[in-house]
């Protein structure tokens, strides 16, 4: 993982390739950020995994056909009331309204293509810009702790 | 984990295959696709298979992840199987119904519930 710009305790912008080190690593500095901000663990599971979907989106599907090696942009930024992530790959880019709606019966039984639904489930903002190639998204922190007792 | 190290703890109990994930996270793409063929190569041995799916140990799992568990899903219906999920973490529950999958499969908070479904 190249850093691109000297990444702060909370924000970064790091450019990652298709390796799991790579991505934990990007993940951790994530999610240590959002620690030191006092996010419940149910925040950190939901940026978490709006974070493996949208690079899964981009190596398996915005880098189809380049070199194994081309690397991923990933952007964040914690803050007291929200996170902004955003991930960006060199691919084509697509329209996320082509992706059919997973939860149809007639779709329930087919296994791909559930990725964008979680990203929308679990953040506050999923926004394709440019080309369709780079997803932004912002997780707001609930009015109340969501793993309050 | 060295290469090639199984992904999954299994035990067979008369005829019930139970089978755990040694991984807390499922998520890494090539561990995922290893799990799918592993599961697949204990059920295409298997007339009529029963396979019990222990989440007990899972923390993370990704939208690939719950594709390999649909795929698995179809060839067990295909050998007219059965297949239980069991101690799914309330936050993973909740990626499954999100995803309207906790009504695809058959899902159990305990591995006695599960296997006392099993017909």
């Amino acid at each position: 993982m190249q850093p691109s710009s000297k990444p702060s305790p909370d924000s970064a912008v790091l450019l990652i390739p298709n390796d799991r080190e790579d991505i934990e690593r990007a993940e951790e500095m994530l999610l240590e950020g959002m620690g030191r901000h006092g996010y419940p663990d149910a925040a950190r599971f939901a940026v978490r995994l709006a974070l493996e979907e949208s690079l899964v989106n981009a190596f398996r599907h915005g880098h189809k056909g380049l070199p194994a090696d081309t690397p991923v942009k990933v952007e964040f930024a914690v803050m007291e009331d929200r996170v902004d992530l955003a991930v960006e790959d060199q691919g084509a880019g697509f329209k996320p309204e082509d992706v059919p709606d997973p939860t149809l019966d007639e779709n329930i039984e087919r296994p791909t293509g559930r990725g964008l639904l979680l990203m929308r489930a679990y953040m506050a903002r999923v926004e394709y810009v440019g080309r369709g190639n780079r997803v932004e998204m912002t997780y707001k922190r609930p009015a109340k702790p969501a793993d309050a007792v | 984990m060295p290469a090639g190290a199984s992904r999954l703890r299994v035990r067979q109990e008369k005829d019930i295959t139970q089978v755990e994930f040694v991984d807390r996270n499922i998520l890494d793409e090539a561990n995922i696709q290893q799990i799918g063929e592993e599961i697949t190569g204990l059920i295409d041995t298997a007339s009529n298979p029963r396979l019990l799916i222990n989440f007990a140990n899972v923390d993370h799992l990704s939208s690939a992840a719950l594709g390999t568990l649909i795929t698995i899903n179809n060839k067990m219906k295909a050998r007219k199987g059965q297949l239980r999920l069991a101690n799914i973490d309330p936050q993973i529950y909740e990626v499954f119904k999100i995803t309207k999958l906790d009504k695809l499969f058959s899902i159990h908070q305990s591995t006695e519930a599960a296997l006392a479904s099993f017909t």
